[in-house]
């Protein structure tokens, strides 16, 4: 479960203050995946990294059932050393994330085999293609099987087929519906085309707030798009 | 009366009382016997010094208290107290050659007191330098703090290697364990002189103070109408 | 504690292997010092001076500047792919972090004071063999002190402009105590005098490298966390 409470979070002080977040609250249960649709500059990073406990909020409170050690983050870097293997990365952050050493091995094969990348397990990533990093970088968070997936732009860079790959597999790992526990996904973008099947649950921020914030329902893709053109433009 | 003009009214204060300090010095105070005049260097060279080093603790200790406390004042104090040093730093490094020349028979040496103002001299330096090559001003006062507090802890070790060095200053007459030897009416002297210099820190540190007040008032005005 | 340690070995064991995999930067400094050497030979009269009482300030002065290179990378590397954000999303102690860091930095210039120091008898031909266990306990007591201050400092300039220059500007007042230590024992050892004279130097290396241990391993999470 991931549970937010009045956070707010600025930054810069006096009159220059910028407010990147303001006021949000929420709670996802597992198998929830909420997207965040806002403008460049709207605070989604900002909360994103809130979320991750990279900024401590100024105000509010942030819990994580598991805390750290159950945060799964991809962001628009991919935290991976070029100069290590695929394997010896994922070895170095699943020792980070506390997975015992026994398990560390069968669990970065099994990552590794369900992103297709077991024959390139041990070549250096500065090797790899664009997309094959890419590829890495989600094996990576999900090296440690985290309960949240926190998601900034996932799909920056990508091209259609991959990005659709990427889509099939955040909707399998949110689970949930089908008698699986699931995960709780939040994904921040500014394109809602990129991330609206995915989600159940839809918000719009903009200046640090939630201006709309509501289930997905049966609503579609194009409907969200018209009523978040909206949401963004007017006032 | 705003912060800038009371600043500026105890600089004066303390300008007149260091003139004072020097009339009392020049003209009311025995000329030592050995060094003769430039001995009177020391009146200004000796609190300045105390000061340098004073300024430095101030900076850490602000340092100290920012990072629990997340006050944007003591950032300000702490920049203030850190340029304000450097200036006194300067002072001992300019008048510790002028006594130097006619004493030592030459404007500098490696002396360790007087190289260990210079250290401290670098070191107010590369916090200013760190301090101006951060933009943001939380990261900037926290990298701040934390080299504040390095920079105060630092400065002990630079007294011990003093007393381990083998040095050529005179040794420390005033702040000595035993009784001062220094004769009465120039310990008078040097008091009253600490005190003018006491009244400069402080008059100096409000009106640097004053400065950046206004300059996050500003700086805040216009990132806000863009 | 158990958890703290094994995470600073998985952070040092990790930045040795990128160290042996790409062996630029070991090579480059190993190279470096050797070079400081050379230059030191052909930067003296040697009909004039003595190599013995130079000695002492040539193996520190290359050690230090080797150290210099060594603490610019440590966190350089972090930066690659933003790595450093991973390891602060993941819930990697800020302490272990750093004494990750401290490690792999330490475990790097002792490899360059390896190679240095039979380069530095080679070529000067200095008789250590006597002493040659206290000038190693020498060595190991000012490296840890400065290693110590630098993996605190590297981590933060790493975030602002020109960041190396700036670490070699604000480190090097730092890196005074240590190295008047470090030069008056190696100088003691090296001229034969009993070990006893240098109680007070060995002291002064053992309460720095208490003090900024302590105090970086403290002040480190300040340095990184937003």
């Amino acid at each position: 479960m991931l549970s937010v409470e009045g956070l707010r979070h600025t930054f810069g002080e006096g009159g220059g203050q910028v407010v990147a977040l303001d006021g949000v609250s929420f709670t996802l249960m597992p198998g929830q995946a909420l997207a965040i649709f806002g403008p460049n500059g709207a605070g989604k990073t900002t909360l994103l990294k809130v979320l991750a406990g990279l900024i401590r909020p100024q105000a509010g409170s942030v819990q994580v059932t598991g805390g750290r050690r159950a945060i799964g983050w991809i962001g628009h870097q991919s935290h991976l050393y070029e100069h290590l293997t695929v394997r010896e990365n994922l070895l170095f952050w699943a020792s980070l994330y506390g997975v015992p050493a026994a398990r560390r091995g069968p669990r970065a094969a099994e990552v590794l085999g369900r992103l297709g990348m077991r024959d390139r397990a041990d070549r250096p990533v500065w090797s790899l293609s664009r997309g094959l990093a890419q590829r890495a970088a989600i094996a990576k968070a999900l090296i440690h099987d985290p309960s949240v997936l926190l998601l900034d732009e996932p799909f920056t860079g990508l091209d259609l087929a991959a990005a659709a790959e990427l889509r099939a597999l955040l909707g399998e790992l949110r689970g949930g519906g089908g008698g699986a526990a699931g995960r709780v996904v939040v994904l921040a973008t500014h394109n809602v085309d990129e991330g609206v099947e995915l989600a159940t649950d839809v918000a719009f921020q903009r200046h640090g707030r939630f201006v709309h914030f509501a289930p997905r329902g049966g609503r579609e893709p194009a409907g969200i798009a018209e009523a978040y053109r909206r949401a963004v433009t007017d006032g | 009366m705003t912060l800038a003009q009371k600043g500026r009214r105890i600089t004066v204060l303390a300008l007149v009382c260091l003139a004072a300090v020097y009339v009392r010095a020049l003209a009311f105070t025995p000329v030592e016997r050995l060094q003769g005049p430039a001995q009177k260097i020391f009146y200004l060279h000796v609190p300045a010094a105390l000061w340098t080093e004073a300024a430095m603790i101030l900076v850490g200790l602000a340092g100290i208290f920012y990072l629990f406390l997340k006050d944007p004042r003591l950032d300000r104090f702490a920049e203030a107290s850190a340029e304000v040093g450097t200036v006194f730093a300067t002072i001992v490094l300019t008048t510790g050659p002028i006594w130097g020349k006619p004493i030592w028979g030459t404007w500098w040496t490696w002396d360790a007191r007087l190289t260990s103002t210079l250290f401290l001299f670098f070191l107010y330096v590369g916090y200013l330098l760190v301090r101006g090559a951060v933009r943001d001003p939380g990261l900037r006062a926290r990298y701040a703090a934390v080299l504040g507090i390095c920079g105060m802890c630092l400065v002990p070790f630079i007294h011990l290697s003093v007393f381990l060095f083998r040095t050529l200053h005179p040794q420390p007459i005033i702040l000595k364990p035993s009784a001062p030897s220094l004769p009465g009416s120039m310990l008078a002297t040097w008091l009253f002189s600490l005190a003018a210099f006491t009244l400069l820190y402080v008059g100096f540190v409000t009106q640097r103070y004053a400065v950046s007040l206004t300059r996050d008032a500003q700086r805040g005005e216009r990132t806000g109408r863009a | 504690m158990d958890e703290l340690f094994a995470q600073a070995w998985t952070v040092a064991r990790k930045d040795l292997l990128l160290e042996f995999r790409t062996r630029t930067a070991i090579v480059s400094t190993v190279v470096f010092t050797a070079l400081v050497l050379t230059v030191f030979n052909f930067g003296r009269d040697p009909t004039a001076v003595p190599t013995i009482d130079l000695a002492p300030t040539i193996l520190w002065v290359t050690f230090t500047f080797a150290a210099m290179l060594a603490l610019n990378r440590a966190f350089q590397l972090e930066l690659e792919n933003q790595a450093l954000e991973g390891l602060l999303v993941s819930p990697l102690n800020r302490t272990s972090l750093y004494w990750g860091k401290l490690i792999a930095n330490l475990v790097f210039v002792a490899v360059v004071e390896a190679v240095g120091l039979p380069l530095f008898v080679l070529f000067f031909d200095v008789p250590v063999g006597r002493v040659l266990v206290p000038l190693i306990g020498v060595i190991a007591l000012a490296t840890l002190g400065f290693v110590a201050v630098g993996t605190l400092f590297s981590a933060l300039v790493i975030r602002t402009r020109f960041a190396e220059l700036l670490l070699v500007v604000i480190l090097l007042p730092f890196l005074v105590p240590p190295l008047i230590g470090a030069v008056q024992i190696t100088a003691q050892l090296l001229g034969g005098r009993p070990l006893s004279e240098a109680v007070g130097y060995f002291k002064l290396l053992a309460a720095y490298d208490i003090v900024f241990v302590s105090l970086a391993s403290f002040l480190f999470r300040f340095t990184v966390d937003e």
